[in-house]
C-alpha cells in the first residue's frame, strides 16, 4: 500500500507552570517518541485510555499543535525524506536541514504553506454540541472551511454546501437552520460535511461515536465507511470503544502513558494481543452474550500521572511479567513477525 | 412475584410539561425488582430509564410531574408506597434503605468538601447512634487510663455524649455546642466516623484510605471518585442500590474494575441493584433479569439469558443486532425515535418496526408474560403465537 505520512519520533510536551514567577516546572508528556505510518486509504485506529495522549496525537498530526520534536512526513518524495534523517545524524544544525524541514516537514511548515496544507487535513470532534457554533446557521458553518480557504467564491458555495450535505444524508431544507435544532447524530452529520467539504485526504475520527446512541452509532459509522470508499478518504480513528475500532479499523495501535505499546493489523491485535497492558485492556472489553461470562482479574490501579512516567517501560509498576530490565530501560518497539509491534522485554527474548 | 419484590413499580405516569408540549416521559411503567438481584434497565437516550430510577426514590424534579402510579417499597415485612410519603419520611429512607450510584462522580461530589466530610454525612444522619455508641464505649476506654484533669474532662465529655444520645433537645447539651472551645468535644464523634469511613474505603480497594478521606474530589481520578461515591451509598448496607450508568464515563479497565466491586458487593451484602446502562455487553456481564425501555414504555422483561439467546420483542431484536460485530455491515435502527409529545397512539415502535400489522396502529400493546419469567409488549407474540 502507498504511504500517506510517516511519524518519526514525535513528541508533545506540555508544559505545567509553576511558582511565583510561573516558570515551567515540569512537562507532561502527552505524546512520548511515537513513530508509525498510515497507509493511503486505510483506516487506522488508536486506542487507550483518557489522559494516554490519543487526543494529542491526532492534534499534532494535523498541526493544531506543534510537537516539541520528531517528524511527520505528509506525501514526500522518499529520498528527501532519506536525506533529512541523514542529514540530522551526521550534521544537525546545518542550514541546508533546517531549510528542508521548513520546505517538506510537516511538523515544522508554517504561514501560508501550513493554511494551504490545512484543507487536506481534517478532524471531527468528539462531541458536536461544543464543535459547531450555536449562533450561526447550518450552511455558515459547512462553508467557513471552503471561505477562508478561498477554494470557493460567490454562488458556487451554496451548491458545494448542498452536494456536501447530501453526502452526509441531509438535504435542502436543513441549510438555514441552527445546531441546537438537531439531534446528536444530525450535528455529527454536520460536522462530517464540515470536515469533508475541502475535499480533504485525511481525516482524524476523534471518538466521533461517543455521544451517540447504540442505533444512531451504526448509521454513523456506516456513513465514515461509505465516505471513505467514495472519497478515497484515509482516516485516524480515535476512540476508547473497542468494539467498534475492531470493526471500522485496518490496523490498531495501542498507547500506553504518551507511547505506543503495540501495533498490529486488527485481527492479529485482537485476536492475539501480546503486550500486558494490551491484553489487559481487550480483556476487559465486556461481552454482548451472557452465557460467556468470565471471572476475570481486571488490571489493577490505574494509569500514572504523565508528568512523571515511570522509568523504563511505564507499565512496569502494573505489570505482572516486570523484570530488573523493564525498570531501567525503556523497551523500543519491536516488529515480531507479519507486522505486528510490540514494546515489551518480556516478549522480544 | 409480587411477595418477593422489594420494589414494585405499579403503572407510573410521568410527563414533562415544555415550552413544547406535554412529553409523556413514562407511560404506564410496571415492574419488580427482586430480592439480591441485579436488574438492569436497558433503553436509548430519552427513554425514561434515568426518570424511572430517580422516581424510585421519589425524586421527580419539575418541569417533571407525575400523573399517575405507586411505587410499593418492601422494609422490614411492610409496604409503603414511596411517592406518597412525606419528605420527612422520604428523607429517613433515602441513603439508608435505597441509595443511589449516579452517572458522573465529580458532579456527584460536593467540590469544595473533602470525601470524608461527604461520606461522614451519611453516618450523621442515618447512623448517628451508632455512633453515639462507639464514642461512648472508646470514652468509658479512655476513663479508665485517664487521672487528674484529664479525668475530669473526660467525665463531662461522657456526660455530654450520653446526653446527646438520651436527650438530643436538651438545654445545656445545645449550650455546650455553642460555646467555641467547649464545642470541641464533638471531635471524638468526627474520629468514630472516620475510622468507619477508613473502614469502608478498604473494602472497596482504595489504596492508602487514610489519605484518600482528606482529599477533595479533583484530586481524584475518575475511578477513584466513582468509589468513593459507591462508599457513600453502601455508608448503610441499603436494601436496593440503584447505578445510574455507574461506568459510562470511566475507561474500560477502571470500569472492570468498578463492575466487578459492585458484583462482590452485591454477594456480600444482598442488596438488589438497579443498574441503568445502555451498553449491552455490561448488561451481559452483570445482570439477572433486564427490563427493555422504549420511548417511556416496557418493551420486555426477561432473564438475560432469555433475553440474548431469544429476544422476542423487535427492538430488543434490533437492539442486539446493532451491536458491532467484525466482518459485518454495521446495522442500524432505522428511523428516529417517536416524539413524546405527540406519541404514535398504537405502537411506539410502529414506525421502525419490519414485523408491523393493522392492530399495531391502532392497539397499544399490553406486556404479557408468554414464556416462564418472559414478558413483551408486541401484538406478535399474544395468544402463544
Amino acid at each position: 500500500m502507498e504511504n500517506l505520512m510517516t511519524v518519526e519520533h514525535l513528541k508533545k510536551y506540555f508544559p505545567v507552570l509553576g511558582g511565583v514567577l510561573r516558570k515551567k516546572v515540569a512537562d507532561v508528556r502527552a505524546v512520548d517518541d511515537v513513530s508509525f505510518q498510515i497507509y493511503a486509504g486505510e483506516c487506522f485506529g488508536v486506542v487507550g485510555e483518557s489522559g494516554c495522549g490519543k487526543t494529542t496525537l491526532g492534534k499534532t498530526l494535523i498541526r493544531l499543535l506543534s510537537p516539541n520534536a520528531g517528524h511527520i512526513f505528509y506525501k514526500i518524495p522518499q529520498e528527501v525524506a532519506d536525506a533529512i534523517r541523514a542529514l540530522e545524524k551526521d550534521n544537525p544544525k546545518s542550514r541546508s536541514l533546517k531549510y528542508l524541514l521548513r520546505e517538506y516537514d510537516h511538523a515544522y511548515i508554517s504561514g501560508s504553506r501550513l493554511r494551504k496544507l490545512r484543507r487536506h487535513l481534517q478532524i471531527v470532534y468528539q462531541d458536536p454540541t461544543t464543535s459547531l457554533d450555536p449562533r450561526m446557521l447550518v450552511k455558515d458553518i459547512v462553508s467557513e472551511p471552503v471561505v477562508s480557504q478561498g477554494l470557493i467564491r460567490g454562488s458556487g458555495v451554496i451548491e458545494r454546501v448542498l452536494e456536501t450535505l447530501q453526502m452526509v444524508g441531509m438535504g435542502e431544507k436543513h441549510l438555514y437552520r441552527y445546531p441546537h435544532e438537531f439531534s446528536g447524530g444530525q450535528r455529527q452529520r454536520i460536522a462530517v460535511a464540515r470536515a469533508i467539504i475541502t475535499k480533504p485526504e485525511f481525516i482524524i475520527l476523534d471518538e466521533p461515536t461517543s455521544s451517540v446512541d447504540v442505533s444512531v452509532r451504526a448509521q454513523l459509522l456506516n456513513m465514515f465507511q461509505d465516505l471513505q470508499r467514495d472519497l478515497g478518504l484515509t482516516y485516524m480513528f480515535i476512540s476508547h470503544d473497542l468494539s467498534v475500532v475492531e470493526c471500522i479499523s485496518d490496523r490498531v495501535a495501542v498507547m500506553y502513558l504518551g507511547k505506543i505499546v503495540e501495533q498490529a493489523k486488527t485481527e492479529e491485535i485482537y485476536k492475539n494481543p501480546m503486550h500486558p497492558y494490551a491484553q489487559a485492556l481487550f480483556n476487559s472489553i465486556p461481552i454482548p452474550d451472557p452465557t460467556r461470562r468470565r471471572e476475570r482479574a481486571p488490571l489493577s490501579g490505574e494509569p500514572p500521572s504523565p508528568v512523571n512516567p515511570p522509568s523504563g517501560c511505564r507499565f512496569h509498576p502494573r505489570c505482572s511479567l516486570a523484570t530488573n530490565t523493564c525498570e531501567h530501560e525503556e523497551p523500543p518497539l519491536v516488529d515480531v513477525g507479519n507486522e505486528h509491534y510490540v514494546a515489551c522485554y518480556a516478549l522480544s527474548k | 412475584m409480587e411477595e418477593e419484590s422489594v420494589v414494585q413499580i405499579k403503572d407510573l405516569y410521568l410527563n414533562f410539561y415544555t415550552y413544547d408540549g406535554v412529553v409523556k416521559a413514562l407511560d404506564g411503567i410496571s415492574f419488580g425488582i427482586r430480592k439480591g438481584e441485579i436488574l438492569g434497565l436497558v433503553g436509548e437516550t430519552g427513554s425514561g430509564k434515568s426518570v424511572t430510577s430517580l422516581s424510585v426514590l421519589s425524586i421527580v424534579v419539575p418541569p417533571g410531574r407525575l400523573q399517575k402510579g405507586q411505587i410499593d417499597i418492601n422494609i422490614k415485612g411492610k409496604t409503603y408506597d414511596i411517592l406518597s410519603l412525606n419528605d420527612a419520611t422520604l428523607a429517613r429512607v433515602r441513603g439508608k434503605y435505597i441509595s443511589m450510584i449516579f452517572q458522573e462522580p465529580r458532579a456527584a461530589l460536593n467540590p469544595v468538601y473533602t470525601v470524608g466530610d461527604q461520606i461522614s454525612e451519611v453516618y450523621f444522619h442515618h447512623r448517628k447512634a451508632e455512633l453515639l455508641d462507639n464514642t461512648i464505649a472508646q470514652l468509658r476506654e479512655d476513663l479508665k487510663k485517664a487521672s487528674g484533669l484529664r479525668r475530669t474532662i473526660r467525665k463531662a465529655d461522657l456526660s455530654l455524649f450520653e446526653k446527646m444520645k438520651n436527650n438530643p433537645k436538651s438545654v445545656s447539651l445545645r449550650l455546650y455546642m455553642k460555646i467555641p472551645l467547649l464545642n470541641r468535644f464533638q471531635n471524638r464523634i468526627k474520629t468514630e466516623a472516620r475510622k468507619m469511613i477508613v473502614q469502608i474505603l478498604k473494602s472497596l480497594n482504595i489504596p492508602d484510605p487514610a489519605r484518600v478521606i482528606d482529599m477533595y474530589p479533583h484530586e481524584l481520578s475518575g475511578g477513584m471518585a466513582q468509589r468513593a461515591v459507591i462508599a457513600m451509598s453502601l455508608a448503610c448496607n441499603p436494601m436496593m442500590l440503584i447505578a445510574d450508568e455507574p461506568t459510562t464515563s470511566l475507561d474500560v479497565t477502571v470500569q472492570a474494575q468498578i463492575l466487578l466491586l459492585i458484583k462482590d458487593l452485591q454477594k456480600k451484602i444482598h442488596t438488589s441493584i438497579l443498574y441503568v446502562t445502555h451498553d449491552l455487553g455490561v448488561v451481559a456481564e452483570t445482570c439477572d433479569r433486564v427490563v427493555v425501555l422504549y420511548a417511556g414504555n416496557v418493551a420486555e422483561i426477561a432473564n438475560v439469558f432469555d433475553l440474548y439467546k431469544k429476544p422476542l420483542h423487535p427492538y430488543t431484536q434490533a437492539l442486539l443486532e446493532s451491536i458491532p460485530r467484525p466482518g459485518h455491515k454495521f446495522v442500524s435502527i432505522r428511523g428516529i425515535v417517536p416524539s413524546l409529545v405527540d406519541p404514535p397512539k398504537g405502537c411506539r415502535f410502529y414506525d421502525r418496526c419490519d414485523y408491523t400489522q393493522e392492530k399495531c396502529l391502532n392497539v397499544e400493546p399490553q406486556l404479557v408474560e408468554v414464556e416462564k419469567d418472559h414478558f413483551v409488549a408486541c401484538h406478535l407474540h399474544y395468544g402463544g403465537s
